[in-house]
């Protein structure tokens, strides 16, 4: 076996060492019963030529390559090529965790950076090492709010991504915290700013708001934040696309920013990995999951950083632990940096402002079905001709298309959700918009 | 001294907000091929902000060394051992790095039609069947994103069939060994912690056991083979216990890696367990992930796994949504597919033998490091080693040189430390895991490094407790850290 680096030979002279005869006598505490008689059912090992040839024949299984205007929580940015050139040095590919902080100041460096730029990006004072993903961010989130404020609940827009919307559920179901969904306006596709009082009460840690929100529309954060902080409740901001930020301005209300960087680091590689990250106010640091990166001296006074504040973390408090992360996605929020770095003040705000153009030519051509202003996803409406019928007649065209909304909103079945971005090319754009229009004429 | 190591430059680096300088960018995008948009007409002008203050401006070039420079700060798997214990720090072969980048897997999107993702689809229901075979459980979940996360999933899955059956319970059984995600898991999914204490062997008393499994107790969480390394010779008498007082049994399936090939938990009365593809499937940890957690589980509980799960439709594979036992989603979409393409290709290289010849190796390497070492350091428990041993510094700290102090030594004879002061239960714990990927040349080397700072710890404990003294980084103040905590940079002034 080639991943093995030990001759047969090798092996004898080992087991003399050890006053063994056999390799199986290794196992000799195994209750005889509970031994495999028989070698597993998987086959022999194969040569790297073969495994890639397997792999590589799935993926030209899969319809990739063509233009696509799916977003929904996965977006499709460039990579510089330099992203995947440093991410891939081994020094920081196959690095543990870094505890010990005197070999591993490359990777905690960079994530001292990372902390950085996120809080840069979102206007908070601290932000966590990076999380699963935007959805268990979330979460993590709300589990956060009731550790501040003591309360139970937690009211939710429904125009929160629909996936993280149901992951909050799953972890909050043995939590007695109740969450209640705080309807969108039909017109706008905003949160009903009118019906969150009537929400949020005494019983109620945060109202969690996504701007932009699921259908790309940005939110009235300064008047959510403003309804939650009148209930005594804090304001959670989600975000899954987050090119959004750099053009957007920071809530300055908001106490926790949770989201996620899949934009910012890796192509939508069929939905994971990616990367959460959990950002917030300085007074709430000691609530905050995960690890986190510290400014330190060494002793010969040099600047030098380690993880830190771990009594809040499972290897040290256990069952009494913020939560039971351990494992993270260091390696995603690494080319986060790098592609922050890369992009840069201007390049980043350039890269969104395309954005912002390309979703808006696509959508001055079409039907919006709502009003509110928006990003680089919409909803369009598709004329009485079922979505997956468009997608269909896209697919046709070589293009994939859109998300059909009925499968999450039954209220938005005649409608899809679209997402342009850098990397919509303008003659794609106008075929999609030439099927979409095709319909209208009989 | 110098078999392994000697100095080599290392260059400084400053923060990239100390480098950045206005008016500089990284990279260029494309021509906009469409009218510009003034975004504070598109998203009104309360919206837009007016830069991102602070954000740095670098050129490619310098971004590229900066983090070149950075990276040669770090340790790592490919330069040398790194005898973590518990957290398996094997090889990670590249041509799975080579397998995650097909651009045909990479590029799908996690919402395109099934029929356009069929070869995606194809890849994880290969892994779900590899995975069950290697553990002889029914049914395997590929959605949870890392180990804790399975153990999550796993929790939820038991709370749910319990309550299906009338009453979930109240309490989940952990032994005092255990990784500390057991019990952080436990109380996230609404269960009290009973710590239950090893016996003198390391492992569970089977003759205090069974009275404290009560009709309150829904699991025990058990690692196997456990965190001093040594296989619990009584699983399947515990699972019968468990099982006859309506009790599950849980494996933190972290050190499935001792087991791969020679015995499947499955068949020892396992419920549900979870796997570390970083760990036993060789993804590598990248500083601290992604990983994967699969969590595999027997009939009885498969209708709770989390949606939507595959099922195979004329000929294809489809996602099922309409599981109404169902847990639900325990994170967006279907798993960290990246991190699931890179443990196919290793099963797949690996084969049936190759991947007991794995487990059979890290067994082997772990004893012959034991066996070498015994003469120089305390062996609190002589049971027999899986994939890891675990010495105390008993004898060293007679010279005031701890656990810590030799690990940070080890650093300057070229190796990463081992796991320090885990499992709780030896004090003074230095915890071994070579796994299989060392060559004897390696582990000679790491032996002998051993030997030699045990005698420094005799004969000039000074040397050792200031350790190490090779790296460009001398020891850190981490309680500075922790009291003064400074978590992003500012400018100064």
């Amino acid at each position: 076996m080639r991943f093995l680096p030990k001759s047969d030979a090798e092996r004898r002279r080992m087991l003399e060492a050890l006053g063994l005869e056999s390799l199986e006598q290794l196992f000799a505490q195994i209750p005889p019963e509970l031994r495999l008689e028989e070698p597993l059912p998987l086959g022999p090992g194969l040569s790297e030529f073969e495994v890639l040839e397997f792999l590589q024949a799935c993926g030209r299984r899969n319809v990739v390559g063509r233009p696509c205007f799916l977003g929904a929580g996965a977006y499709f940015h460039y990579r510089p090529a330099v992203i995947e050139a440093l991410a891939s040095r081994g020094e920081f590919l196959t690095a543990y965790t870094p505890y010990q902080a005197e070999i591993s100041q490359g990777l905690l460096t960079a994530i001292f950076e990372f902390q950085t730029l996120i809080c840069q990006l979102t206007g908070m004072d601290v932000a966590n090492a990076s999380m699963y993903d935007g959805s268990t961010a979330m979460a993590e989130a709300a589990f956060m709010a009731r550790r501040i404020t003591g309360r139970e609940h937690v009211v939710v827009a429904a125009s929160v991504h629909p996936e993280y919307r149901e992951v909050l559920r799953t972890y909050a179901r043995n939590q007695a915290i109740r969450i209640r969904e705080a309807p969108y306006d039909p017109e706008t596709g905003r949160v009903d700013t009118g019906r969150l009082a009537a929400l949020l009460d005494a019983d109620t840690a945060a109202l969690v708001v996504q701007s932009p929100n699921f259908f790309g529309v940005i939110e009235p954060l300064p008047l959510a934040a403003e309804a939650a902080h009148s209930a005594g409740a804090l304001l959670i901001h989600v975000f899954t696309e987050a090119v959004a930020l750099a053009l957007l301005k920071p809530c300055e209300q908001a106490d926790i920013v949770a989201g996620e960087l899949q934009s910012f680091a890796l192509p939508p590689s069929y939905g994971g990995p990616y990367a959460g990250v959990i950002a917030t106010r300085e007074r709430f640091v000691r609530q905050l999951p995960g690890r986190l990166v510290g400014q330190t001296t060494d002793t010969r006074g040099q600047r030098a950083f380690c993880l830190t504040l771990a009594t809040r973390e499972q290897h040290i408090r256990r069952e009494k632990a913020t939560s039971n992360i351990c494992t993270n996605q260091a390696l995603v929020a690494l080319m986060a940096t790098i592609f922050m770095a890369l992009y840069g003040k201007q390049g980043l705000r350039e890269l969104a402002e395309q954005n912002l153009a390309k979703a808006h030519y696509v959508a001055g051509r079409l039907e919006r079905r709502f009003s509110g202003p928006f990003f680089n996803e919409f909803v369009a409406r598709c004329g009485g001709r079922p979505p997956e019928q468009i997608n269909r007649d896209l697919a046709a065209r070589g293009i994939i298309g859109g998300l059909p909304l009925g499968r999450f909103y039954p209220e938005l079945a005649d409608a899809m959700l679209l997402c342009a971005t850098e990397t919509s090319r303008r003659e794609d754009m106008d075929r999609l918009i030439e099927v979409f229009g095709a319909g209208e004429q009989p | 001294m110098t078999r392994k190591i000697r100095s080599h430059i290392v260059q400084e680096e400053p923060l990239l907000f100390e480098l950045s300088s206005p008016g500089k960018r990284g990279c260029q995008l494309p021509a906009l091929d469409v009218a510009a948009v003034d975004p504070r007409e598109a998203l009104g002008e309360d919206n837009v902000r007016v830069e991102i203050e602070g954000f740095p401006e670098l050129s490619e070039v310098e971004v590229v060394r900066h983090f070149t420079r950075l990276s040669t700060w770090n340790y790592a798997i490919d330069l040398g051992m790194y005898p973590l214990g518990s957290c398996t720090m094997k090889y990670n072969p590249r041509a799975n790095e080579a397998a995650a980048r097909i651009e045909g897997l990479a590029w799908a999107h996690p919402y395109q039609p099934e029929d356009q993702v069929q070869g995606c689809l194809e890849i994880m229901a290969r892994l779900e069947q590899a995975l069950a075979e290697i553990t002889g459980m029914d049914a395997v979940s590929l959605q949870p994103a890392a180990g804790a996360h399975g153990e999550l999933t796993g929790i939820l899955l038991i709370r749910a069939l319990l309550a299906s059956r009338g009453n979930p319970r109240r309490k989940i059984l952990i032994p005092d060994s255990a990784h500390g995600t057991n019990p952080a898991t436990a109380a996230i999914a609404g269960y009290e912690v009973e710590n239950i204490r090893s016996n003198d062997r390391g492992m569970i008393d089977l003759e205090a056991f069974p009275s404290l499994v009560t009709e309150d107790v829904a699991a025990l969480m058990i690692t196997n083979p456990n965190t001093l390394g040594v296989f619990e010779v009584n699983i399947a008498r515990i699972a019968e216990i468990l099982h006859s007082k309506g009790a599950l049994l849980y494996m933190d399936g972290a050190n499935m890696n001792a087991l791969a090939g020679v015995t499947r938990p499955g068949d020892a009365g396992v419920d549900v367990l979870h796997l570390n593809l970083h760990k036993t499937f060789s993804t590598p940890h990248g500083g601290g992930g992604p990983g994967s957690g699969p969590v595999a589980v027997k009939k009885e509980l498969e209708p709770f796994l989390p949606v939507p799960r595959l099922k195979p439709v004329d000929g294809q594979w489809r996602w099922d949504y309409d599981r109404p036992q169902s847990i639900g989603r325990v994170r967006a979409f279907y798993g960290n597919f990246g991190v699931l393409v890179r443990a196919l290709a290793y099963i797949m290289a690996c084969g049936a033998e190759g991947l007991r010849a794995a487990t059979v190796d890290a067994v082997l390497n772990a004893n012959y490091v034991r066996k070498a070492l015994e003469p120089y350091y305390d062996l609190p428990h002589k049971e027999p080693s899986m994939h890891e041993c675990v010495f105390s510094d008993r004898r060293q700290a007679r010279h005031g040189v701890r656990t810590m102090d030799i690990a940070k030594r080890l650093i300057d004879y070229g190796f990463h430390p081992y796991t320090v002061a885990f499992p709780l239960i030896v004090p003074g714990a230095m915890m071994i895991e070579p796994t299989e990927s060392e060559s004897l040349r390696e582990l000679d080397l790491f032996i002998e490094a051993m030997i030699a700072i045990a005698r420094e710890a005799e004969e000039n404990p000074e040397l050792v407790r200031t350790a190490p003294h090779s790296t460009r980084t001398s020891r850190v103040d981490e309680v500075t850290a922790a009291r003064k905590p400074v978590l992003r940079w500012r400018p100064e002034g």
